[in-house]
Order: structure tokens, then C-alpha cells, then sequence
């Protein structure tokens, strides 16, 4: 059950991406691009979500357990750190480079494009780098 | 503030509710935060009894594009981007959202919905770098 529940959020969240044009990279750099043809798409499917996820993490601040009886794991971390700047920044640019973020590369990558499937593999490689940085420090 | 009912990108915000739908599904029933970079970046962690979900979810994100086309045509997709520069990009936002341990789904969405300071402060830094990038290449540099 905890398995079919986070595929059916992945399907629920992948058409999502597509029905809302984030899955098109063109859309999500026209938003990016704010002296140029300005697009506002990216805003309004964020406040969709916000609205939505406002009354979920709502319900959820009640609870200790999920309805499937597992543990809320909610971040706890609140400092703003130069980690946490940094890796946004890092974020920013490549996101800004390509038009691309996590979820549409992994939804990218269903659709069988070569250019999504390059990103994603270099993605993959930058999480795996950071990963083993992690390990050693 | 007045809102031109026409103007309103629809399919934008029925994109959006959805994804908020699907925040919520994984929140109340798993307890985890949908944050994409998060989900992915965890599988390499390799914990016992913390990997299932976490593939389930992605293989979710791979066939919501099969459902999709099987009712309608996939919407335009773009790419303009060359593969070195994909690359590169992919590499940055690979690295950089497990060193800020967020991006667009995380911080964005899911912080900002509970409200997260550290989670706001990510997504405006990533929005002004991403505004700052396009800046940049669109209309400095040009290539």
C-alpha cells in the first residue's frame, strides 16, 4: 500500500507537470526570462500547488502518524545556511541554463526525448558526486 | 488587484492543483515530503525499507506520460538547449539541489506550503540565479 500510494502520487504529479506546460523547458525559460517575452505559467502552477499543499501540510501539523501509520517525517531543519544558499544558487543556474528541474527531467525522460535523457544522466551524476563528497567529510 | 478571467492560464492552475494533489497524497498517506530532487537523491543512500516508495514514486512520474497519451496528444515540448549545455545544467541542478537539499517540488512547493523560511529564502535565491542565467545568455552573451 505505501509503494501504490507513492506511484499513484508520481502519476498524480507527472500529469500534473504535463497538463500545467511545465513539462515543456521553453515555457519554464519564457518564465525565467523576465526582460524578454515574460511568460507567467510557472506562477500560477505554483500557486495551484501552494493552495492545495497550504490545507495538506495543514492537516498533516495534527498528526504524528501518516493514514498508513508511518511517521510524519517533516523537515525539521530551520537555519538559513551557506549550504542551503549555495546549493540554490547552483540550482538557479543550471535550471536557468536548460529550463529544466528535477520533476520535468524524470517526466522529460518518459517521453523518450535524447535531450532529456542527457540532462537526467548528467543530474544523476551531479547527485551521485555530491553524494560521495558527502561520504568522505 | 484585478484579474482578467480570460488571462488566467487554466490548464496551468488544473497542472498545478494537481501537483498539489499529488504533495498532499504522499504527505497524509506515506508522511514524505514530494520533493523530487529529495525522492531521487535518497535512492543513494541505499537504506533498507526506504527504497520502494522512492522507486514507485519515479516510476509514477514515467508513466503519468504513458496515461497521459493514451487520452491525449503530449503538449509541445521545446529544447533548445545544445547536449554540452545540458549537460552542464543537469550536472549543476544534480549537484546543487542535494547541496541545498531542495528544488522546485521541495522548497518550492511543499516549503512554501508550510510555510518554510529556509525553504522561501531557497526558492528566491534559485529563482534570481535561474532570472539572472536567462538574463545572461538571452541577452548579454547571445550564444
Amino acid at each position: 500500500m505505501i509503494n501504490f500510494m507513492a506511484l499513484l502520487s508520481g502519476v498524480v504529479f507527472g500529469l500534473g507537470i504535463i497538463l500545467s506546460g511545465m513539462v515543456n523547458p521553453a515555457i519554464v525559460l519564457a518564465f525565467l526570462d523576465i526582460t524578454g517575452n515574460w511568460d507567467s505559467s510557472l506562477l500560477w502552477v505554483m500557486g495551484g500547488a501552494v493552495a492545495v499543499g497550504f490545507v495538506a501540510f495543514a492537516l498533516a501539523k495534527k498528526r504524528t502518524n501518516s493514514y498508513l501509520g508511518l511517521s510524519m517525517q517533516i523537515p525539521a531543519v530551520t537555519k538559513i545556511d551557506s549550504r542551503l544558499l549555495l546549493g540554490s544558487l547552483v540550482f538557479g543556474v543550471g535550471w536557468g541554463i536548460a529550463g529544466i528541474c528535477p520533476g520535468p527531467a524524470v517526466v522529460l525522460a518518459g517521453t523518450g526525448s535524447t535531450d532529456a535523457l542527457v540532462f537526467l544522466i548528467a543530474m544523476l551524476l551531479g547527485m551521485n558526486i555530491y553524494q560521495n563528497l558527502q561520504g568522505r567529510g | 488587484m484585478y484579474i482578467n478571467l480570460n488571462s488566467v492560464p487554466w490548464h496551468a492552475v488544473g497542472g498545478g492543483l494537481m501537483i498539489g494533489a499529488a504533495v498532499a497524497l504522499l504527505l497524509l498517506f506515506n508522511g514524505r515530503i514530494a520533493g523530487i530532487s529529495g525522492i531521487v537523491g535518497g535512492l543513494y543512500r541505499m537504506q533498507k525499507g526506504d527504497i520502494g516508495w522512492r522507486v514507485t514514486f519515479i516510476l509514477g512520474l514515467i508513466l503519468s506520460v504513458v496515461i497521459w497519451k493514451f487520452f491525449f496528444v503530449l503538449p509541445e515540448i521545446a529544447i533548445e538547449t545544445n547536449y554540452t549545455m545540458l549537460a552542464l545544467a543537469g550536472f549543476l541542478v544534480g549537484y546543487g539541489t542535494r547541496l541545498g537539499s531542495g528544488c522546485t517540488s521541495g522548497h518550492g512547493v511543499c516549503g512554501i506550503s508550510r510555510r518554510s523560511p529556509r525553504s522561501i529564502a531557497a526558492t528566491i535565491v534559485f529563482m534570481l540565479a535561474g532570472f539572472m542565467t536567462v538574463y545572461l545568455i538571452r541577452h548579454v552573451f547571445t550564444f
